[in-house]
């Protein structure tokens, strides 16, 4: 295991190649400095480095408990880094909040799902557009133009989005009684609204079957490409990691083992070593 | 748009509700139709009835909508009853030669809405750092602490100076509130159509408001904290929005209610009714607005109702209470209503496929 003093990019050269302007080292979309958190003695994520470019899709893989959703939580400032610095978009978010660091720019999904389950499914994309149509209070209370204005482009954007996903038919229906797939992807096109650069996604296959998953590889090339945005994803499923994702981050026990390519890192002994244990001497 | 158009529907009825009831109410006011006449008594309770609608609708913002339990709304009615009360009184005391009834009544309500709205902002400051329980103590706290505090506060009207006065009762001019006996000789000015007018302003503010994107993102909040806060909420902001919406309509409930009756003293709206217009509330469906406005006005006509039965009133006010909370929540009685409603049973058909 080695102890990196600056950070270092994910992916040499990106891999895809669909948008050739991206250019991991003059403005990334998000870089990690040596990131860390303390509960308590405990240092749950420690000295993490990570620089992702423009429309790259990483990964963030690592045994359960490994701290990789304590990594979601530092990106989106639900906790506050102990130690490090995270820049999005070139700016520095220390001190900032949840909503502030989403208002710059960064989105994600929770590995248990978190919708609003009593509002319809439209409802729930247009308080992803929360801050992308906005119109007063006092013109809300008193149907003034602007009412009818953003709630007419609200709509026609929640219909637009919900289209990525074929779901402009369920907008009506009540978020909590979509099946579990329709809810991750719910929440898929709740962070999209948000209009954000880095997407992060915690588990987005989870309890899916291989048709499933298979579907939504394809679903976030398409994000990635229609939108160019970043994707951060945390996922236990291989197959999805190592099909779509260009650069991968391996954690274990809150520090960063391996960094590499899919290839790179299926060969890293360090990596089998942390998932499979290690072969007995002898 | 279906659900837009049935949230339509809905808040259609909800105001035909009320128009058609005070209709009804005008109706047997004028005792054109012989044996469909209200009694004395009753005709007493219609200003209340409105003002406790209003009450339980602005309360239902904060627990239903914005789910905080609050214990303390009474504190807020308090304080637009005594800002009412001084705002009718000094614009009756600027210009005594013209009569001036309604423009005074209009101004005691905006006062008191005011008032109560500034007061909802200084204790919301504080409260709304708290979550659940924690919340609710504080609220009742600080009911406690208006009603306290109001018992010592002494204002007198000395032309058009006003003149305050802190645990000092010896003012110059007129007393119009006089610590713990409270505002005395207060000129009624309330009258029904005012409070249905007022109920209408109330259901209208808090309807569009449900209906707007505030009023999403306040909903928000309460179903999901911190999915909210990921998509760029900004928590601290909407649940002020609707604490202070809650408070000066509460204020001007308030005013209304100061304005009924020729004395007003700071212990009429003691936790006692901020317990009651929970009641309301709860009884009504949290959230429900509909139901509020039904359970206020049931509840508040059901004491008059049952002054026949002397003694045993209270007794059987409680067992009514616990009936219909037993039958509000009796699955079959439920099932009922949902065969009398066709729109309800699709939905409900709908949650058991999902269940299957």
């Amino acid at each position: 295991m080695t102890q990196r003093k600056t950070p270092t990019k994910m992916v040499p050269a990106p891999s895809h190649g669909i948008i050739p302007e991206r250019d991991l080292n003059v403005s990334p979309v998000l870089e990690a400095r040596h990131l860390g958190i303390e509960f308590g003695g405990l240092h749950a994520v420690e000295d993490f480095n990570l620089i992702i470019g423009k429309t790259e899709i990483a990964g963030l893989i690592g045994p359960n408990g490994a701290g990789k959703t304590t990594v979601f939580n530092l990106l989106t400032k639900v906790y506050q880094p102990t130690m490090g610095t995270i820049l999005l978009n070139g700016h520095d978010t220390a001190g900032m909040n949840t909503v502030q660091a989403n208002r710059l720019g960064i989105a994600r999904t929770f590995q248990n799902i978190r919708l609003f389950g009593n509002m319809s499914v439209e409802d729930n994309v247009r308080i992803g557009l929360h801050n992308q149509i906005r119109y007063g209070m006092f013109s809300g209370i008193f149907r003034l133009p602007g009412y009818w204005q953003g709630e007419k482009r609200q709509h026609e954007r929640a219909m637009e989005l919900l289209s990525l996903f074929d779901m402009q038919d369920l907008a009506s229906h009540q978020a909590g009684s979509l099946p579990y797939g329709a809810q991750r992807r719910l929440e898929i096109v709740r962070a999209l609204a948000t209009h954000p650069s880095l997407l992060l996604l915690d588990e987005p296959a989870a309890g899916m079957n291989p048709h499933e998953t298979e579907e939504l590889m394809e679903n976030i090339i398409k994000i990635r490409d229609q939108f160019g945005i970043a994707i951060l994803l945390i996922e236990h499923d291989m197959n999805l990691v190592m099909g779509i994702c260009e650069g991968i981050c391996v954690l274990n026990y809150g520090k960063v083992i391996a960094k590499g390519t899919a290839a790179e890192i299926q060969q890293n002994p360090v990596v089998i070593e942390a998932y499979l244990g290690k072969r007995k001497e002898g | 748009m279906k659900k837009n158009q049935r949230s339509f529907a809905g808040n259609l009825i909800t105001y035909g509700m009320v128009i058609v009831a005070f209709i009804l109410c005008q109706i047997a006011l004028s005792g054109a139709i012989d044996g469909f006449k209200m009694s004395r008594s009753l005709k007493g309770q219609l200003v209340p009835i409105c003002v406790y609608i209003v009450m339980a609708v602005s309360l239902n913002l904060t627990v239903g909508i914005s789910g905080e339990l609050s214990l303390g709304h009474a504190g807020f009615m308090s304080v637009g009853a005594f800002s009412g009360i001084l705002a009718s009184q000094w614009i009756a005391a600027a210009f005594p030669t013209v009569n001036l009834e309604i423009p005074r009544l209009l101004a005691a309500l905006a006062t008191g809405g005011i008032v109560a709205g500034i007061a909802g902002v200084i204790i919301g400051i504080p409260v709304l750092r708290l979550r659940g329980d924690y919340l609710a103590i504080v609220t009742l706290a600080f009911g406690e602490i208006i009603r306290n505090l109001l018992n010592c506060v002494y204002v007198s009207l000395d032309g058009v100076a006003v003149h305050f006065g802190f645990l000092n009762s010896v003012l110059p001019g007129k007393m119009l509130i006089n610590g713990p006996m409270g505002a005395t000789g207060v000129e009624k000015l309330a009258f029904f159509e005012a409070g249905f007018l007022l109920v209408l302003f109330t259901l209208f503010v808090v309807l569009n408001l449900i209906g707007s994107r505030s009023g999403r993102a306040i909903m928000a909040i309460r179903d999901n904290r911190i999915a909210a806060e990921s998509v760029g909420i900004n928590v601290t902001k909407y649940r002020m929005m609707a604490f202070v919406t809650s408070a000066v309509l509460a204020g001007m409930a308030g005013a209304l209610y100061g304005l009924n009756y020729s004395t007003v003293q700071a212990a009429k709206f003691k936790f006692d009714t901020s317990i009651l217009i929970l009641v309301f509330v709860v009884l009504g469906g949290i959230g429900n607005i509909r139901g509020s406005i039904i359970a206020a006005a049931l509840l508040t006509v059901l004491p008059e109702v049952l002054r026949d039965f002397g003694e045993y009133r209270m007794l059987i006010y409680a067992i009514v209470l616990i009936l219909v909370m037993l039958a509000t929540n009796n699955p079959t009685f439920k099932a009922a209503v949902a065969r009398l409603i066709p729109h309800r049973r699709h939905s409900d058909a709908e949650k058991e496929a999902d269940r299957a």
